[in-house]
């Protein structure tokens, strides 16, 4: 038995790593006095870290364990690298924040680390229910961490809203799954990529599409896209900074790794039905996510409808469904951790006379007063707008490259125009900083580590161009282990 | 000398000027004239290391030269390849001449945020000559987009009242007409399997996709160029510029757009451009006529030259698309020697602006008789704007005229009745602003052009006179690679005559 088992638990080292780390240190949380709450806080980095270590240490050839409900594979590590980035540098950002808002419990990064593993679990499930169980210890995480500011009435709205979409979309899900489970008899993505391929092009049995929407339907939820946006901006705007900077990427870049790992491994034999859905759902997005942004007054608002529109940007590579495609979509989602935790970077700089401040406007004039967080906070800016040579540009490039080749011309077209669009808003927050003159400016005391966080981000965004061969090269190795299979 | 890597030198020297200029502190003014020397000295340094290209230039081929070729993205095959022909090395040469210029011409005129100025005019003159060199097709998108970021920050940060709106303007036409090109271009590739521009010179694409193709395209170059009626930004855009951002503006982003056309359009979709030539000579017949009478006019002399740019520009898509020998050099020249008598013009209207703060013709008058030089050095480049016989605009203009009388009488008639307009509206301005008699008190003290000033308009003065007078120089340069341009075109045509005969 242990010794059956025991190739399984190696397999999944990772993830039980992390578990094992956010569990001792709740203990400690526990017993501890409120002093040590940092110390918990840098624990949870370093646990991150370690499992950082781990993911490409252990990262198995497409080997599966627990019978067949867990896959290690290329793919699974490269956006597991990803996401565990992305919550160790929201982690540290989030440290002088909540010590100063005063809302510096110890269960923060406990919870993150749940979350975390939930992700980590997402991106190597290869079974409906495995699937679940990870999207779903990753939800409750999120769900709790969005109203960690208990007292503040827009934090608990936030985190209630989410909770309640949330809820609806998992039941989606869990639907879309028993229908699946139903008419094949198998939750396993092998089994049911084997029987739907033996059905050799003929048409599939309805239950299986629909299916296959009400799936779509949840997880496109969980990452925010038109039309299952709703709860975005309000939740983005209500949550704690920190929070949103860390709910923006790693929850985001999981989901569209399950998203691309559900779409093109059992289902890749009905891309005909399932491809239409993701072309709609990538249009609305974009298109909404353009238009919408343009009158935002709140920052994190804004940041809300662009993490909209750059999702209908990422679907357009997978609405191609090829391998370049899926290629594409992981250089995207990679170029976007780094653009977004340093937008949220800039936006945590954002402080007036000691106060946070979320208003767009209150960033006037601040080239002259606060350079460097304005010189960072232009470069992201230009980049997520697509304009060469910052690494934006090629994230794009990449996912229109897939979409031209598989002949999907309207998307291409209505996805440029789009980014247009987008560039509009973009420039406006350049405008403001720039064009506009100084009032009093920012606070000067910025914290080391956002500043840290600030500047390397920066320079990964601006120096993509110089060397973008190695996370083209590692993509590639991810996309093709998912076409392995 | 060949075993440099010459034009990586010249592209990239600004940016070490850059780095030099981040690194400078001190107080106040100081500071700002270390900043200003650098960059001076910087930009001068290219411009040297620039003219080197036209020494060493081989003018029996029309292959590339200089070319330097890097693997840069292994994964889709886009190389780091640079090369210049006897078309691009003098969009090279006029890049590097203007920016010291443009520099030397903010001297004084630019007292806020010295640093990011000048960091941002060398961030443009690598890209300007990045894409005039770039024989790869994306890291020719990379320089042509990136244009927009520093050119945007210069109207927006140092223009003036309106700024924020003609930077936003300036932008998004430019940008939405590009993607589309992106778009076009990565269509290319999955066809061709390359983004070697080269290589894509000699593939043959099929006939219903190059009309797509060409019109993506044309939706690019056309806003750049500009054509009517995607001209409206441009206005604006000069207007609310800083002089130097004009003169910049003028004298070589507007080239792009052209450039556009001739290493692209043509060469890589010669049946399609064939087939929408009728489109380009009514574009640009409405562009010459109306605009100049647009130009006629305006009241405010920024304007009245942009304005004239577009007539110029023009004459340049008309000669190109013309497509025999004369036509295609003489738009060649076209666009070079408006590269410096519009940006020289700029100039003048920004010597004075300086002084008064107006660029309303009507505040002016009688300058003359307080600033003797000066209207001599503006006259100069009017009549070169006109095409004086002896001045570079005549040259230009008058190949193009030739050139296309033999491709369509009509065409070359309405746009002759352009160059009368363009008289009438440029010595009219001039009379309004140099002569008559010398009433306002503003005027009553102002003085003569600077030594620097004079630094400024000297080199310009002289490219004037020498390209009008002798243009061989230029034209051996250019003749080999427009011969071959040319021919491939004809062919193009002949081909399509067949078709259409054929069809009959």
């Amino acid at each position: 038995m242990l010794a059956n088992l025991h190739p399984d638990l190696f397999l999944a080292l990772p993830e039980i790593f992390l578990a094992l780390a956010a569990m001792a240190l709740l203990m400690v949380g526990v017993y501890q006095k409120e002093e040590a709450r940092g110390g918990i806080l840098l624990a949870a980095v370093l646990a991150i870290v370690v499992t950082l270590l781990l993911v490409p240490y252990r990262m198995g050839d497409g080997a599966t364990a627990f019978g067949g409900l867990y896959i290690s594979d290329g793919f699974s590590a490269f956006l597991k690298i990803l996401v565990l980035l992305g919550t160790a540098l929201t982690l540290v950002m989030a440290h002088a924040y909540n010590e100063r808002e005063g809302f510096a419990r110890f269960e923060y990064p406990i919870l993150i680390l749940f979350a975390a593993v939930g992700m980590l679990m997402m991106l190597s499930a290869n079974d409906l229910l495995s699937l679940y169980m990870g999207l779903e210890l990753q939800s409750l995480s999120l769900y709790v961490v969005a109203s960690i500011r208990r007292d503040s009435l827009r934090a608990t709205e936030a985190g209630l809203k989410y909770f309640v979409l949330g809820a609806l979309a998992s039941g989606m899900l869990l639907y879309g799954a028993s229908m699946i489970y139903g008419f094949t008899g198998t939750t396993n993505f092998d089994s049911l990529a084997a029987q739907l391929i033996d059905m050799n092009g003929s048409p599939p049995p309805i239950g299986i599409v629909v299916g296959i929407v009400f799936l779509l339907a949840g997880l496109a939820f969980k990452v925010s896209a038109v039309p299952f946006h709703m709860w975005t901006p309000d939740v983005y705007e209500g949550a704690p900074t920190p929070v949103t900077a860390f709910l923006s990427v790693a929850p985001k870049i999981a989901a569209i790794g399950l998203l691309l790992r559900v779409l093109m491994g059992p289902f890749e034999a009905l891309i005909v039905q399932w491809q239409q859905i993701i072309i709609v759902v990538s249009i609305a997005s974009m298109v909404l996510g353009a238009l919408a942004a343009i009158n935002q007054t709140n920052i994190k608002r804004l940041m809300a409808y662009s993490a909209i529109g750059h999702i209908g940007y990422a679907f357009v590579g997978l609405a191609a469904g090829s391998e370049a495609g899926i290629r594409g979509v992981l250089v995207y989602m990679a170029i976007y951790l780094f653009m977004n935790v340093g937008t949220f970077c800039c936006i945590l700089c954002m402080r007036r006379k000691g106060r946070m401040t979320e208003e767009i406007a209150d960033l006037a004039g601040i080239g002259k007063t606060n350079p460097v967080i304005a010189l960072a906070m232009a470069i992201f800016m230009f980049s997520m707008a697509g304009i060469p040579p910052l690494a934006g540009f090629f994230g794009k490039l990449y996912v229109f490259l897939a979409a031209i080749d598989a002949e999907l011309y309207a998307l291409a077209i209505i996805g440029v125009l789009t980014s247009v669009v987008g560039a509009y808003y973009y420039l406006r927050i350049v405008r403001v900083m720039y064009f506009e003159e100084a009032e009093d400016g920012l606070d000067r005391a910025v914290g080391r580590e956002v500043l840290f966080i600030l500047g390397s981000t920066a320079a990964v965004t601006l120096l993509f161009f110089a060397y973008p061969g190695p996370l083209l090269d590692v993509a590639a190795v991810a996309a093709s282990a998912l076409f392995a299979g | 000398m060949h075993d440099w890597p010459l034009l990586s030198l010249i592209i990239f020297l600004p940016l070490v000027g850059v780095g030099f200029i981040l690194l400078i502190r001190g107080e106040g003014e100081t500071q700002n004239r270390n900043i200003r020397n650098v960059a001076l000295w910087t930009s001068l340094a290219t411009f040297v290391l620039s003219t080197l290209l036209w020494t060493n230039f081989d003018s029996s081929t029309a292959a590339f030269q200089f070319e330097e070729k890097l693997p840069w993205i292994s994964a889709f095959d886009i190389y780091y390849h640079l090369g210049v022909d006897g078309i691009s090395v003098f969009f090279v040469l006029l890049s590097t001449l203007l920016t010291p210029i443009c520099v030397l011409a903010s001297w004084e005129a630019i007292q806020k945020h010295v640093r990011e100025y000048m960091i941002a005019f060398l961030v443009l003159e690598t890209f300007m000559v990045g894409m005039f060199c770039a024989l790869d097709f994306i890291l020719f998108y990379v320089f042509f987009e990136g244009v927009l970021i520093p050119m945007f920050l210069i109207i927006g940060i140092w223009g003036g009242p309106r700024r924020i709106y003609a930077a936003f303007k300036f932008f998004l036409y430019t940008l939405a007409g590009s993607v589309l090109m992106l778009l076009a271009i990565l269509t290319i590739f999955f066809y061709a399997d390359t983004f070697d521009i080269p290589t894509l010179m000699t593939t043959r694409l099929p006939l219903e996709m190059q009309y797509w193709l060409w019109l993506a395209f044309m939706a690019s170059f056309a806003v750049k160029v500009p054509m009517w009626p995607v001209h409206t930004w441009l206005p604006d855009a000069h207007v609310e510029a800083p002089t130097a951002g004009s003169v910049i503006l003028a004298g070589v982003l507007l080239k792009m757009g052209a450039y556009g056309f001739l290493r692209f359009s043509i060469p890589l979709l010669p049946e399609a451009s064939v087939y929408f030539t009728p489109l380009i000579y009514s574009l640009s017949i409405i562009a010459i006529i109306y605009t100049s009478l647009v130009a006629l006019a305006q009241t405010d002399m920024k304007k009245l030259i942009a304005y004239s740019s577009v007539a110029h520009m023009g004459f340049v898509t008309i000669g190109i698309f013309a497509g025999n020998t004369q036509s295609v050099e003489g738009a060649i020249v076209v666009m070079l020697s408006h590269g410096f008598v519009s940006a020289a013009l700029f100039l003048c209207v920004g010597v004075v602006y300086d002084r008064i703060h107006s660029r309303e013709i009507s505040d002016y008058g009688g300058l003359v008789h307080r600033m003797p030089l000066y209207a001599f050095v503006f006259m100069v480049f009017m009549m070169a704007s006109v095409g004086l016989p002896g001045t570079s605009g005549f040259v230009g203009e008058f190949l193009v005229l030739l050139g296309v009388f033999q491709a369509n009488t009509w065409v070359a008639f309405l746009a002759a009745t352009g160059i009368i307009l363009g008289a009438a509206y440029m010595l009219w301005m001039y009379r309004r602003v140099i002569f008559g008699e010398l009433t306002k008190d503003t005027l009553k003290r102002i003085l003569d052009l600077s030594p620097r000033e004079i630094l400024v308009f000297a080199p310009l003065i002289l490219l004037v006179f020498w390209m009008g007078i002798y243009p061989e120089p230029f034209l051996d340069v250019l003749h080999e690679s427009v011969g071959q341009l040319v021919e491939r075109y004809e062919l193009a045509r002949i081909a399509s005559e067949n078709l259409a005969l054929a069809g009959h």
